[in-house]
């Protein structure tokens, strides 16, 4: 196990050098001059050559890499050009609403998704089934930010029963700890701010869950109705064990190898949907960061931002790789 | 006909059930693959609905201007937020515009998208899939490094940091969602050729001293096209999504040029007042995605008869 983990390890290096590449890109392939265009068209040609000089754009291109990559391995993700601030010191705030975010839209997607596959398959078939299959077939062709706004209209607007934007109540805002609201409520002890900010959670994390819940409720269904027919369930079930059991205790276990794969490729699919999502419940995660940064031409946030979830994208690949082999230990690489 | 033919033919004769067991094997050995699928697609009521849904909206682009006296740049400001009526059977959005002249040409825009995006990353994905199987070694590595390092990106992330680059318009979110999709077709040859690599036909094409393109483009091609065609089918819903989220974040088309995605980021403003403006863009880029999804998944069925009964 200890081989497999390094050797995938040692294989991400390439990608992260890649990765890296392709981000130190971004500001390198702008048409025209880049300090020209971050600044805009209004720039003196003084303020232009101090940003060339602040980001070393007058160096070569190898030398510009090599002192990026130099940056990066120290922690330092450059500065900000609208707020002037280190990228390394404000980003933390983003990734903790956005990871907070995935984790329950992720909660909602497996929930939801996992049982939904797992009555269709035990009653192949009947109503259920067919509506359960019928809605993830919906659901995987729905926009996910068309479902944002159908939500924000239908619960927020019409029946105004939960809050359409933000984190929480923005009069009475938290002092944040680890800036997870849900655990920084805990900490402080205060239950009626956990309340408030779990129902800021729910529209945003049930729009973003929608796709993954109906792709995991296919493949759980496919899965488990694959593993009902194979012998060792019908032994289970020759031997007097109630449904049930046979469901929950012997065949999820061998339906879930595929499932979890979908899973972790899913939560990748989350922290895409994410910008979208948190650009229209503004919700103060990494993809609004990265799409503000994309108005106001914030070249070293949007390479931080984008260079930042792929960075975790990865990570989260590679922990489901490795999962999967300790769920499966028979999976040879 | 000479003396086995004509014992087979007795014992046909003698043997009912073993001559209609031949009778079948002349059919099927009649009916190409091809002809397979077509016939197992149209017994497929979900992919009918699909084709349907697309034939539907294919048709109204094509015909958007006979179907409407209105341009879909035409604004009328005192008919502003009309609901669904005669004159404006979708209603009308912020600026008086006809919705359903907007729907009409926005489906021109989306198919448009979803066709030339998904040739070019199937074009360029083959080929690198392809050179990547059928070489292997550094080129095989080279390649797939490059396909892991796209993939390891979120798609639509990938997609924006392209557009951001290049900048927001049609051409260059057409660019963006062609080069997301390069890997997902590139991996997917690349697997096919490899399997098809060791195969006895291509050996012995190889020891005939066929040359490597004709080894590729007349034996590994056309036994790869079955995966291909159902990704293709899959990823043109997938190009819509995605090009339908770059117009709504202001990153693909640009106004005045009606895109589905874009109407919608107009709506966000008045859905209380006209939900109209929000409800019939978001359920035409569902129908379009969920029409391409049950062919996909229809073509899927009836080339891949494992995945039948899942």
């Amino acid at each position: 196990m200890f081989s497999y983990v390094m050797r995938r390890l040692v294989m991400l290096i390439p990608v992260l050098v890649g990765m890296t590449l392709i981000t130190f890109s971004i500001v390198h392939l702008i048409p025209g001059n880049p300090a020209q265009v971050m600044l805009g068209e209004t720039a003196t040609a003084e303020a232009i050559a101090d940003l060339e000089e602040s980001m070393g754009l007058n160096e070569p291109y190898l030398v510009q890499y090599g002192l990026y990559i130099s940056d990066l391995l120290q922690g330092d993700l450059g500065t900000s050009l609208r707020s002037k601030a280190e990228i390394s010191q404000e980003i933390w705030p983003y990734i903790a609403a956005t990871f907070e975010l995935t984790v329950f839209a992720m909660l909602f997607a497996i929930f939801i998704g996992v049982n939904a596959g797992i009555i269709s398959a035990w009653k192949q078939n009947s109503w259920f089934d067919f509506l359960a299959m019928l809605f993830a077939l919906v659901g995987v062709s729905m926009p996910v930010f068309w479902l944002a706004l159908m939500e924000q209209w239908v619960f927020a607007q019409e029946l105004g029963w939960l809050p359409a934007y933000g984190r929480e109540n923005s009069r009475d805002p938290m002092a944040p700890i680890t800036h997870f609201y849900v655990l920084d409520s805990l900490i402080h002890l205060d239950f009626a701010r956990t309340w408030v900010t779990l129902k800021h959670l729910i529209l945003p994390s049930i729009a973003l869950g929608t796709i993954p819940m109906a792709i995991i409720a296919r493949m759980t269904r496919s899965s488990m109705l694959e593993v009902m027919k194979s012998d060792y369930v019908r032994t289970v079930r020759a031997k007097g064990s109630g449904t049930f059991l046979v469901i929950y205790k012997h065949a999820l276990k061998n339906a879930m190898i595929p499932v979890l794969t979908v899973i972790g490729l899913q939560t990748g699919v989350l922290l895409g949907g994410a910008i979208l999502t948190e650009t229209i419940f503004s919700w103060p995660g990494l993809g609004r960061y990265v799409y503000e940064a994309i108005n106001y031409r914030d070249y070293p946030v949007i390479q931080s931002g984008i260079l930042v979830i792929a960075f975790i994208f990865v990570i989260i690949n590679l922990v489901v790789d490795v999962l999967y082999k300790l769920i499966d230990p028979r999976i040879k690489y | 006909m000479d003396k086995k033919d004509k014992n087979e033919a007795e014992q046909l004769t003698a043997n009912p059930a073993k001559a209609s067991m031949a009778k079948d094997a002349e059919e099927i050995e009649a009916i190409s693959p091809w002809k397979d699928t077509l016939r197992q697609l149209r017994r497929n009521k979900f992919a009918i609905a699909g084709m349907g849904i697309i034939v539907f909206f294919i048709l109204l682009g094509l015909v958007a201007p006979l179907l409407t006296s209105y341009g879909y740049e035409d604004q009328d400001l005192v008919n502003r937020l009309m609901p669904p009526s005669a004159e404006h059977w979708l209603g009308t959005d912020h600026l008086g515009r006809d919705i359903f002249t907007r729907i009409a040409y926005g489906a021109r825009v989306s198919l448009q998208v979803g066709f030339f995006a998904v040739t070019g990353a199937l074009v360029f994905g083959s080929l690198l899939g392809i050179i990547a199987g059928y070489f292997g070694r550094w080129v095989d590595m080279l390649i797939s490094r490059i396909f892991d390092i796209l993939l390891a990106f979120p798609s639509i992330l990938l997609a924006i940091a392209i557009v951001a680059i290049l900048g927001a318009s049609l051409q260059n979110a057409l660019i963006a969602i062609a080069v997301i999709n390069i890997p997902i077709f590139g991996r997917l040859v690349r697997s096919k050729v490899i399997s098809l690599r060791e195969e006895e036909f291509i050996m012995a094409a190889r020891a005939q001293g066929m040359k490597n393109g004709r080894i590729i483009f007349h034996h590994i091609l056309p036994n790869s096209t079955a995966p291909i065609i159902v990704q293709a089918t899959l990823g043109f819903g997938t190009a819509i999504l995605e090009a339908a989220a770059l117009g709504f974040l202001g990153l693909g088309v640009q106004p005045p040029t009606p895109e589905w995605g874009q109407m919608l980021a107009d709506s966000r403003d008045f859905i209380q007042l006209a939900p109209w403006t929000l409800i019939v863009p978001g359920v035409s880029i569902m129908l379009v995605v969920l029409g391409f999804n049950l062919i996909g998944d229809g073509l899927r069925d009836a080339l891949d008869p494992k995945m039948k009964n899942s």
